[in-house]
């Protein structure tokens, strides 16, 4: 299995070692990874916030990055970037005939990470050992547009040392939302701080999940109102060796 | 009783800034919705095929849609062979204008109202109230929204914003009585007001919650009997409909029935189902003397003709949608300064009030799409609100700095050497702007949220280390 990597402009600039563990993960149960740095972004902050041109251009960009690349699979560290690709792409209807065929193909190539793992690989212990109280955040595209719910789960229930607790509010968004968290800044902080309290709940010592932005958003009011808790990209859980 | 502090859609964001630190506020509003989705969470597992109903549902909706003028006829003629007078108008002045009209001509100084978010869509109160008909709202949310001379703010219960003590200060002011916060008390008060002006009106307006093309009935469901008293008590009833009200027959709205109760307030059926066909006949004791059935296009029909957009009108205003959505939790129905809050309001509102006065609406939303999830009748409302964006956007309804940023972001992400080296650029100047707590100084974000440090390295960086340089 020969898997192409793609690494979200989010994860690149801000949460590079996320990334880094994805390959570990992948490395150790004996996948061959190729990553092809003329990569930069999927086009999803520019199409949720409804520039379908620049959108567009970006969707193209990948397509013609990604498409005939000579990789079985792609896999990216992100539910929300894999949504775009996945789902959104057959939404921007000014695709021309050309780039609608390669994202057909690319579409059914790409997966997020822990469904890639679960559901193509059928692999629930991929080896790892991590000490701690974990409760998991559902982000919404991973769980509304690509139905991911107990691919994580089942993942974390292998991983060594780690006791998974579930919070009240697993599903409930984060409020993060792309820019609207700061075209709406207060509201989005108070969707955080609702989720922080549920969070506080389980006692946990850290929240996962499988986007890096979520995580960002949580992470930043956890911190802000001096919570203990901490977010870890599930990547990062998974990375970490039991050997 | 003049009522309505209109919002002005202008004020949105400082209304949202301030309305989201009114703790009581948002205590009201989050023990509301979630008694309602725990109420509905029960009843729904009645049924272990309730996504079957849904689908059926969207797709009776769909029919009808696709037939929509053979309903409209098929029911406009049924109405009135039951003995209904149909009128038919295009707009929300016009709307208003003919049941203004309907209601002087009786020369009835007094008007009954039940719930009826149409009738608020058009304006009807204060239209009414200009041609000096005394107009009372007889459900008890709309009665307590009206005497605090506010819009309801919520599709289904008008006055969830507000607490019983807020209640019961409220009619203490108002109705010069001694204040309780019982429940129990303050509606019988309520009841008691009331009932004088149910025997004393002589015009009754309804909405219609669901209209049967087969038989030309409409169907009206409420839980206080206040909605059955108003149609059937005083001599004439006018009732205002959506076009997108209309079912086929009797088994579809069976369906919708059982949809309707369990989404809006977790019931499985609501205390009083009315289906009034035509007014009262010959011998019969009950009923108003005319019935006069208002339909109301006002935008429908353009939401017909668009292909997307037309979903929107399956609606059956049950308020699902808004009860788990975490922006309205957090706000509240008078934070979107529409008629129609929540979600689904915020893809609707742009048809009814123009795209440019509502161009705030959809983004008001991290599209999480628990809407979607939880929408009786399967409206992709995320996708909707998703689709109003990239309308105002093309039509060119968004700031300039905005449009430049998303240029900007395009110049860099189409090239990956500028990508990279604004990148690096970040990380060598970003020292500078870190916070007292360690994180990344950003306009906006930081007020509330820390954002991180940047790496030292990009992934791309690591990358390529790891890989001896490719």
């Amino acid at each position: 299995m020969k898997v192409s990597l793609f690494i979200p402009c989010m994860t690149d600039q801000l949460f590079p070692e996320s990334g880094m563990n994805m390959i570990r993960v992948l490395e150790r149960i004996g996948v061959e990874v190729q990553y092809d740095p003329r990569q930069t972004c999927c086009g999803q902050p520019a199409f949720n916030t409804g520039y379908h041109e620049e959108s567009l251009v970006l969707a193209e960009r990948f397509l013609d990055i990604f498409d005939g690349d000579g990789s079985d699979r792609i896999v990216a560290p992100s539910g929300s970037c894999t949504t775009m690709v996945k789902v959104f792409y057959g939404d921007l209807l000014t695709l021309s005939p050309p780039y609608r065929e390669k994202a057909e193909r690319v579409r059914a190539r790409i997966h997020e990470f822990t469904s890639f793992l679960v559901d193509v690989l059928e692999h629930e212990d991929v080896g790892a050992a991590f000490e701690g109280r974990v409760t998991l955040h559902d982000s919404c595209h991973a769980l509304r547009e690509l139905h991911i719910k107990e691919q994580p789960r089942r993942l974390l229930r292998h991983v060594r040392g780690l006791e998974l607790v579930e919070m009240q509010a697993a599903e409930v968004c984060c409020g993060f939302g792309g820019t609207f968290a700061v075209k709406y800044a207060d509201v989005s902080a108070s969707m955080a701080e609702e989720k922080i309290e549920s969070i506080e709940e389980t006692g946990a010592d850290f929240v996962t999940g499988v986007d890096s932005s979520c995580l960002m958003q949580i992470d930043g009011m956890l911190r802000r109102r001096g919570s203990a808790a901490r977010c870890v990209h599930i990547a990062d859980i998974l990375g970490g060796s039991a050997a | 009783m003049t009522r309505k502090t209109p919002i002005q859609p202008e004020f949105l964001d400082a209304l949202l800034r301030e309305r989201i630190h009114d703790e009581s506020l948002r205590g009201n509003i989050r023990r509301a919705t979630q008694t309602s989705l725990n109420k509905r969470r029960a009843v729904v597992s009645d049924y272990e095929d309730w996504e079957t109903l849904r689908q059926l549902a969207h797709d009776v909706k769909s029919h009808v849609m696709d037939h929509l003028p053979v309903y409209m006829a098929r029911f406009a003629q049924r109405a009135r062979e039951a003995g209904a007078v149909v009128h038919y108008a295009s707009t929300a002045e016009e709307a208003s204008r003919i049941v203004c009209d309907l209601a002087e001509e009786t020369g009835e100084p007094l008007v009954v109202k039940s719930k009826s978010m149409t009738t608020e869509e058009i304006e009807l109160t204060p239209a009414l109230e200009r041609r000096g008909l005394r107009t009372v709202e007889t459900d008890l949310g709309e009665y307590i929204v009206q005497l605090a001379k506010e819009p309801p703010s919520h599709i289904t219960a008008p006055a969830l914003h507000k607490s019983r003590g807020e209640i019961g200060a409220l009619f203490a002011e108002k109705l010069g009585i001694p204040y309780t916060d019982d429940p129990q008390e303050l509606t019988d008060i309520a009841r008691k007001i009331l009932r004088e002006d149910f025997l004393e009106a002589g015009v009754g307006i309804s909405g219609v919650n669901f209209a049967v093309a087969e038989t030309g009935t409409i169907c009206v469901v409420e839980n206080e009997g206040n909605a059955r008293l108003s149609m059937s008590l005083p001599k004439r009833h006018i009732a205002v409909m959506g076009m997108e009200k209309l079912l086929p027959d009797y088994s579809s709205l069976a369906l919708f029935l059982n949809l309707l109760g369990r989404s809006a307030t977790g019931q499985r059926l609501t205390c009083y189902t009315s289906l009034i066909t035509g007014p009262r006949r010959g011998k019969e004791c009950d009923g108003p003397d005319d019935l006069h059935i208002v339909i109301l296009d006002n935008g429908r029909s353009r939401m017909l003709q668009d292909d997307r957009l037309r979903e929107a009108l399956y609606c059956i205003r049950c308020g699902a949608c808004m009860n788990v959505c975490p922006v309205y939790q957090k706000v509240g129905g008078h934070g979107y300064g529409s008629v129609y809050s929540g979600p689904i309001g915020s893809v609707i509102t742009p048809v009814f009030r123009g795209e440019e006065r509502s161009k705030k609406l959809p983004y008001a939303s991290s599209l999480c799409g628990a809407c979607a999830e939880i929408c009786p009748v399967k409206i992709d409302i995320h996708h909707h609100l998703l689709d109003w964006r990239r309308r105002i956007v093309s039509h060119g309804h968004v700031p300039l700095r905005e449009r430049i940023a998303m240029r900007l972001f395009l110049l860099l992400a189409r090239h990956t050497t500028l990508f990279d080296f604004a990148g690096r650029l970040g990380r060598v100047f970003s020292p500078l702007l870190r916070g007292k707590d360690g994180g990344l100084q950003v306009p906006v974000w930081s007020r509330t949220r820390r954002f991180p440090a940047l790496p030292q390295q990009s992934f791309k960086q690591m990358w390529r280390e790891k890989n001896g340089r490719s």
